[in-house]
Formats: structure tokens, C-alpha cells, sequence
């Protein structure tokens, strides 16, 4: 009793209100497909959800205030641990903030060595998403295959700066390393050979019949819903919200490159019941957007300019005092966007990062009405939430 | 049993009707294949845990388990050894006696399956008269102990396997009953070897090739064992993504290791039983009609019972390939999804098979007579309507089946590479 009484009252007043006949499961922090260590408090008839309570917080690590302790530059290492599955993005939102609150100029060639890394990490962010989305759904085979594919652009980006997770990349002015004089024909191989494992995925497990019938129409966000929650990135996307900041709000090397911005238009198809802005849409545009990811990489290699690849930066970075800028970048997970403040010394006042997964968080409560437990475990997955990313 | 047993001993030139003790000698041959089935299905289901690990690992780019023994087969026993010495952790909150027991009913109505399954020409423990019947009602026992262990074990998520599990092998026996009856019918017998020696030795004189019904019935069958066994697409209730390990979260140790045990070794009885109704069981392709002028004559040789065996376990192992090659390769299906499919597909399928069989064995029986309940080779025109239907149902998706992989393998710049094994 006593015990129940703690959690009862630890959690939220929400939860006191459940009805007779309903069954509180703690469906966290220590789940196979929680995606890292969230809670969901899943108020449930039989395998029905009345609904399903997200709970944040497991996985704080205070990283924002870490940002007012530290360095400018001696920050960028703990942006990686921001999103450990796309560092880069992170990185990139972070230099780009520094460095409006600096004015500097950062070179064409780092603009372009930033787009490709960050691409490629997109696709390794993606891929792990759909792996594991299938995992998720019960076909454990798709999810290595999608690892092997990442293991190969982590190959990449390793010859790129030495790291394989947590890059630490970008620079403050531009990156860190230059690219390897025999980096870019390893690139291409493998781009022509991914362009084959993405129809392959398709045949592996997209169009597989369970596949579409488990997620065609399940969890539907329309267009108003994803925009009033705030939703980023492939989930905006999913709803068939046609935005992204690459193409809208171009920043880096990106008004270069030709692309197009997949929407979910209800991929799956009428007969399987597709509608847009469901789980297999979110899912889908994320593969669509492996290729076009490509594309950007390849045109990037083609047009990649001469010259250098760091911009000269102070060794102590002091920006002017009570200045602020901010950044927003297309990140794996949707816009990322960093705000740093500056009081005129060698540390920021303040650094902000608002990131995809937390928003995505708080559309599940409200769409869990009425799923199943199985399905809660595909929405969570159709979000790519990302532990670490939510609480930061 | 006692008749191969006889058989065998008269065969080293004694007779056991002079002895004083026969009934004693035959039980202890009873009690030793007894010790022999058990240990046999224990393992088959250790070798088919290695076996299905490598199957995985090949099947996802991976290697598997390849460092105890050869080709690592031993790893089933060091895992076995491991969950041996493991604490038996009972959750204080549980229900202790039936925490304790739920694994053995889950055990025992896995092994009490071998009392009838066949295993080649004349071998089977018991050759019982209600056979399938008898199968059928002691896997029932499996459901009970799962339920059980759901509900002994206090957790929220083993209540989510135990209750899955219990509507759905429910709600699963009936089209896997009714897809039972097809043969039944066609054979006019619910004994195991009857039912084999109904049919013949070659693809076309098998129930499933013989009429469109057949073919239905063995994917309903195949389908509904599949939901018995658990087995992905069906395996809710141990889904690991959504209640973490269903009904067997709480169990640990040499108990778990029985939930297991039950499970790869159902393999074996599943695809024994398709393999005894629909695919032609021990019957030797190419001598059915010799085996019958041997049994006529008392003169059938030692080494068809080698050959008939061999040619049992080999479409087993094939069938199990197949389930292992579908638990890698399908999603699960949802809960409703499940009980959908059971309920508005199959077993009214299952029934319309059933009627329509009955209705063909009715005609079929008053064009040929006495011939139309005997396997008939391609000399007779009922033999020559089974391998039309063998054609259109066996040879045709077979030929789809190997253009497809080819496709699918050239597409990718892949080839078949077995060097890694």
C-alpha cells in the first residue's frame, strides 16, 4: 500500500483518476521498444488503451547547463550526446548558433563537407528508425540489414573524423578535418550500391502484406493536428505537411542542391486502408528520404569547392555581451534548433536546444485513445523518438 | 508398437509368445522408448535451437553461433547447461505452487504428443485407433500451462501472454480441427498410419496435391499450427516488443528453459503431423504398390523401414525449414488481426473444405468404387486427375517460386554464396 502510494502520487494526478475495470501498466523505463528509457503509463481494457501517458525525464543529463559551463568550443563534444544517433545535426545546430552570434564566415568548402556528414547521417538515423520499426512490429530479419548499411556509412564517417557515434565533427567556423583524397570514390561505391539495398528494403519489408496492414491507418495525425502539435521533420512530413528547412529555409550549402521533400499521401495504399499522415506514411517518408539524401551527397561530391575548410576563429570566442542568436537545421528527427546567449564572456549565458523527439512526446497521449498495446508500440516507433534526444 | 516389436524378435529367430514374462519384457521396451522419446524430442529441440539460430543468422547477413563444436551445433548444450545452473527465481509475489508446476504441463503435453506421432513404416510408440484425436486434445495441454504460468506469475505482462495465449490456441483448434477432418475423411480413419498408407509415395498420390480441398485444408492446417505453436506471425503471446516475454517474463532457469524446450520441440510435431496428413508421411516414393505385394507376402525388407523413416524425417526437417524461414521473414499480426483472420477466414473455410471434400469422396466413391479410398498410381484415371491437380498446385507455384528468387537475388547484384557457413 505504501508502495503504491509513492508512484501513485510520484507520477501525475492523472493517474488517480482511473477508472474501475482499467489496468495501469507501466510500460517503461526499462522497455524493449520504449527506444531508450521512457516511461508510459498505459491506462488499459484488455489490450485496449484508454490512453497512454508519456513520462519523461529518465534520461536527463542537463546538457543545457553543461552549455553555460563550459567553453563555447569546448561544448560542441557534448552536443553529440544530444541525439547519439544523428550527432551530427547536433553539432551542426550549435556551430550555426555561435556562429551568427559571432558574425563569421564560414567557407563554402565546410558548408559542403557539413551537408554531406550530416546527410549521410540522416540516412544512418533513418535507417536505424525503419530497422527498428520493423523490429518493432515483430520482423527482427530487416533490422541488421539496415545496421550493415549503417555500419558501411559509419565506415564513411569515420574516415571522414575518426569517430563512428559521436562525431564531434563540425567546428565552430567550419569542420574539423578535411575529406581523405581517396574518400570520395568510397562514397560513390557505396551510394550506387544503397540505391539497390533501397529497393530491396521495399521487397524485404515495406510492401510486406502484415506489414501494411498493421500500420496503413493506424494512428492518423491530419495535416492541422501535426502543425498545432508542433511535430518537425519526417512526422510533419508524414501528414503530409509539404515543409522542410532545407528547401524553405535554406541554410549552409542547401540552397546548391536539388531535391525533392517527400509527403506522406497515404503511401500505403487505398486497399490496404493508407491514409495520409499514418504510421507507414512517417515510415515511408523516411525511406524516400534516404534517397534523396543520396542525391544530395552525390551532387555535393560533384560540386564540392577547393579550398578551406575551417574559418579563422579566435581561440577564446567572446561574442558580444547580451548578444543572442539563434539556429534551425532539418535534423534527423525534425527541425533542431539551438538559442545561445552570450554575456560577453568565454562562456555562453544560456544555450537552448529545442529538438524533434520531445515534441513528438506529447502527441502520443492524445492519439493513444482507443489503439491497441501493440499499436502504441508502432506509433512510439513511427515518431523515431529517441531517448536521449527528448530529455537531453 | 508390440507388433514391430514382435516383428523384430522373430526376426533374430525367437518367439516372445513361448516366453514366460513377455508382457514384463515389453514393458521395459515400453519404458526405454519412452526414455527414448523424450529425449529424442528434448534433443530435436536443442539441435533445432542451433539450427534455427544459423538459419537466422544467414537469412540477416550474420553469422550465428559457430564457436562450440562444429558449426557451433553444441551451443544448445552449453546453453542448456547454463540455464541448468541458473537460480530457479520464484517471484515472491507469485503464486508459488503454480509458478512451480505451469512449466510441466506445458512440457508434458509436448511429449505425450510422441505416444502416436509416426516416425516410419510401422514406427510409432502406440498405434492408436483415434490417433489424431488423441493429438489433438493432449496439445490442449500446452494452452493450460501457459494460462497458468500467466497467471502464477503476478506480472501485468506474463497476464497479457497467458490471456493472448489462451484465445488464441482456442480460437485456433477449430479451423486446425476442422482442416484435420479433410484427411480424415479422404481416409475414412483417424489412425495415424492409416491415414499414410491412404496415400502414396509419390507428390501426386499425397493429400495435398490429390484435390484442390487437400491443398486448402494443408495451408489452413499449416496455418493454425502455427498459431498453436505460437510461432511468428502468430507469436502474441510472447511478443517481445510489446509485452516484453509474454507469458514466461517472470520464469527463469531450467523453467524457462521448458517453455523452450516445448516450443522448438512442437516443431517436430507440427510438421509430423502436416507431414502425416498431407504430404504421403513414410510412404517411399515409387514403391507403394511393391510395399503392399511385401506386406501380402510377410516379406517386407529391414531396409524399408530405414528408407521409410528417412524419407519421414526428411520432409519433417523440410517443413521445419520452412517455419523457421517464416518466423525470419514475417511481422506479427495484432491481436485483433489475429482473432479476424481465425474466425472470418479460415474457419469458414475450413468448413466449406470439409463439406466439399466430403461431397467429392461421395462422388469419387460412386464412379470408382473400392478404388476411390486406395492410393492409385498413373495407371488408373484417378491417378491421372491427382497429377493434373499435382501440376497446376505443386509444380506451377514451384516454378513461380524459383523465378521470383532468382529475380529477387539478381535484382541486388547478390548470388547465392555459401562460403561463410
Amino acid at each position: 500500500m505504501a508502495l503504491d502510494q509513492i508512484t501513485m502520487t510520484k507520477v501525475s494526478d492523472r493517474v488517480l483518476h482511473q477508472d474501475l475495470g482499467e489496468m495501469v501498466l507501466n510500460m517503461g523505463p526499462q522497455h524493449p521498444s520504449t527506444h531508450g528509457v521512457i516511461n508510459f503509463i498505459v491506462h488499459a481494457d484488455g489490450e485496449v488503451m484508454k490512453r497512454a501517458i508519456p513520462e519523461v525525464g529518465y534520461l536527463h543529463r542537463a546538457i543545457e547547463k553543461i552549455g553555460e559551463m563550459v567553453s563555447y568550443n569546448g561544448f560542441m563534444p557534448y552536443t553529440d550526446r544530444v541525439d547519439y544517433l544523428a550527432a551530427m545535426f547536433a553539432n551542426e545546430g550549435y556551430a550555426i548558433a555561435v556562429e551568427k552570434l559571432m558574425n563569421l564566415q564560414v567557407p563554402p568548402r565546410a558548408h559542403y563537407l557539413r551537408a554531406i556528414s550530416c546527410e549521410l547521417n540522416r540516412i544512418a538515423s533513418h535507417l536505424i528508425s525503419i530497422g527498428s520499426m520493423a523490429m518493432d512490429i515483430g520482423a527482427v530479419t530487416p533490422f541488421p540489414y539496415a545496421l550493415r548499411e549503417r555500419e558501411s556509412i559509419n565506415d564513411l564517417i569515420e574516415a571522414l573524423c575518426g569517430a563512428r557515434l559521436t562525431y564531434n565533427y563540425h567546428r565552430i567556423g567550419g569542420v574539423a578535418f578535411d575529406m581523405p583524397d581517396d574518400w570520395t570514390p568510397l562514397c560513390r561505391k557505396w551510394m550506387d550500391h544503397f540505391d539497390k539495398v533501397l529497393d530491396e528494403w521495399d521487397r524485404l519489408i515495406s510492401r510486406n502484406e502484415i506489414f501494411l496492414q498493421r500500420l496503413a491507418g493506424l494512428a492518423v495525425i491530419p495535416a492541422e493536428m501535426a502543425i498545432s502539435y508542433g511535430l518537425v521533420g519526417p512526422n510533419l512530413r508524414g501528414s503530409g505537411v509539404d515543409f522542410d528547412l532545407r528547401r524553405d529555409h535554406p541554410y549552409g550549402a542547401y540552397p546548391d542542391f536539388k531535391f525533392e521533400v517527400p509527403v506522406g499521401k497515404g503511401h500505403a495504399g487505398a486497399r490496404a486502408g493508407g491514409t495520409a499522415g499514418d504510421c507507414f506514411d512517417r515510415f515511408y517518408c523516411r525511406v524516400l528520404e534516404c534517397r534523396q539524401s543520396v542525391a544530395i551527397v552525390r551532387q555535393a561530391i560533384d560540386k564540392l569547392p577547393p579550398g578551406e575548410f575551417m574559418a579563422k576563429v579566435p581561440k577564446k570566442i567572446r561574442p558580444e555581451a547580451w548578444s543572442e542568436a539563434q539556429s534551425r537545421i532539418e535534423a534527423a528527427r525534425g527541425e533542431m534548433a539551438y538559442y545561445v546567449v552570450s554575456d560577453g564572456g568565454e562562456r555562453a549565458y544560456r544555450v537552448r536546444a529545442r529538438t524533434g523527439s520531445y515534441l513528438a512526446m506529447g502527441i502520443i497521449e492524445d492519439l493513444s485513445k482507443g489503439l491497441m498495446i501493440a499499436d502504441l508500440v508502432a506509433l512510439i516507433a513511427s515518431l523515431d523518438v529517441v531517448a536521449p534526444e527528448i530529455d537531453r | 508398437m508390440t507388433k514391430f516389436l514382435d516383428e523384430l524378435i522373430r526376426g533374430w529367430g525367437h518367439d516372445p509368445g513361448t516366453w514366460r514374462l513377455t508382457q514384463g519384457v515389453y514393458l521395459v521396451a515400453m519404458l526405454l522408448v519412452a526414455v527414448g522419446l523424450v529425449t529424442f524430442g528434448a534433443v530435436f529441440a536443442g539441435a533445432v535451437s542451433w539450427w534455427e539460430r544459423r538459419v537466422a543468422g544467414r537469412m540477416q547477413s550474420r553469422i550465428g553461433p559457430n564457436r562450440v563444436g562444429p558449426g557451433g551445433f553444441l551451443q544448445w548444450i552449453a546453453d542448456a547447461l547454463k540455464l541448468l545452473l541458473k537460480e530457479d527465481l520464484i517471484p515472491e509475489e507469485s503464486d508459488h505452487v503454480l509458478f512451480r508446476i505451469a512449466p510441466y504441463f506445458v512440457l508434458v503435453g509436448f511429449v505425450l504428443t510422441f505416444v502416436v506421432l509416426p516416425f516410419g513404416y510401422q514406427m510409432s510408440a502406440t498405434n492408436m485407433n483415434v490417433g489424431l484425436f488423441y493429438v489433438v486434445s493432449i496439445t490442449a495441454l500446452v494452452v493450460v500451462g501457459i494460462l497458468i504460468s500467466g497467471w502464477a506469475s503476478n506480472s501485468k505482462w506474463s497476464l497479457f501472454g497467458g490471456i493472448r495465449a489462451a484465445a488464441q490456441v482456442v480460437s485456433y483448434e477449430i479451423p486446425a480441427g476442422l482442416a484435420i477432418l479433410v484427411p480424415i475423411i479422404m481416409a475414412g480413419s483417424l489412425n495415424m498410419h492409416d491415414i499414410i498408407r491412404a496415400q502414396g509415395g509419390n507428390p501426386w498420390s499425397w493429400f495435398m496435391f490429390q484435390t484442390p480441398m487437400g491443398f486448402a485444408a494443408f495451408f489452413v492446417l499449416f496455418t493454425a499450427l502455427l498459431a498453436e505453436g505460437n510461432r511468428t506471425p502468430f507469436d502474441l503471446p510472447e511478443a517481445e516488443s510489446e509485452i516484453v516475454a509474454g507469458y514466461n517474463t517472470e520464469y527463469s532457469g531450467m523453467r524457462f528453459a521448458y517453455f523452450f524446450l516445448a516450443e522448438w520441440g512442437n516443431l517436430w510435431v507440427m510438421s509430423a503431423i502436416l507431414t502425416t496428413l498431407f504430404l504421403g508421411g513414410w510412404q517411399v516414393p515409387f514403391l507403394d504398390s511393391r510395399l503392399r505385394m511385401w506386406e501380402v507376402a510377410g516379406t517386407v525388407p529391414g531396409w524399408f523401414y530405414a528408407a521409410s523413416t528417412a524419407v519421414f524425417v526428411l520432409k519433417v526437417l523440410v517443413l521445419v525449414n520452412v517455419v523457421i524461414w517464416i518466423r525470419w521473414t514475417f511481422p506479427r499480426i495484432r491481436v485483433d488481426q489475429m482473432m479476424g483472420l481465425c474466425w472470418k477466414y479460415l474457419v469458414p473455410i475450413a468448413m466449406a473444405l470439409v463439406v466439399l471434400t466430403a461431397f467429392n469422396e461421395w462422388v469419387s466413391f460412386n464412379i470408382w468404387g473400392a478404388k476411390a479410398t486406395q492410393p492409385v498410381g498413373l495407371t488408373h484415371p484417378r491417378g491421372w486427375i491427382h497429377f493434373a491437380w499435382f501440376a497446376v498446385f505443386g509444380l506451377l507455384p514451384l516454378v513461380a517460386f524459383a523465378v521470383k528468387t532468382r529475380r529477387n537475388i539478381t535484382l541486388t547484384g547478390d548470388r547465392v554464396d555459401l562460403t561463410n557457413w
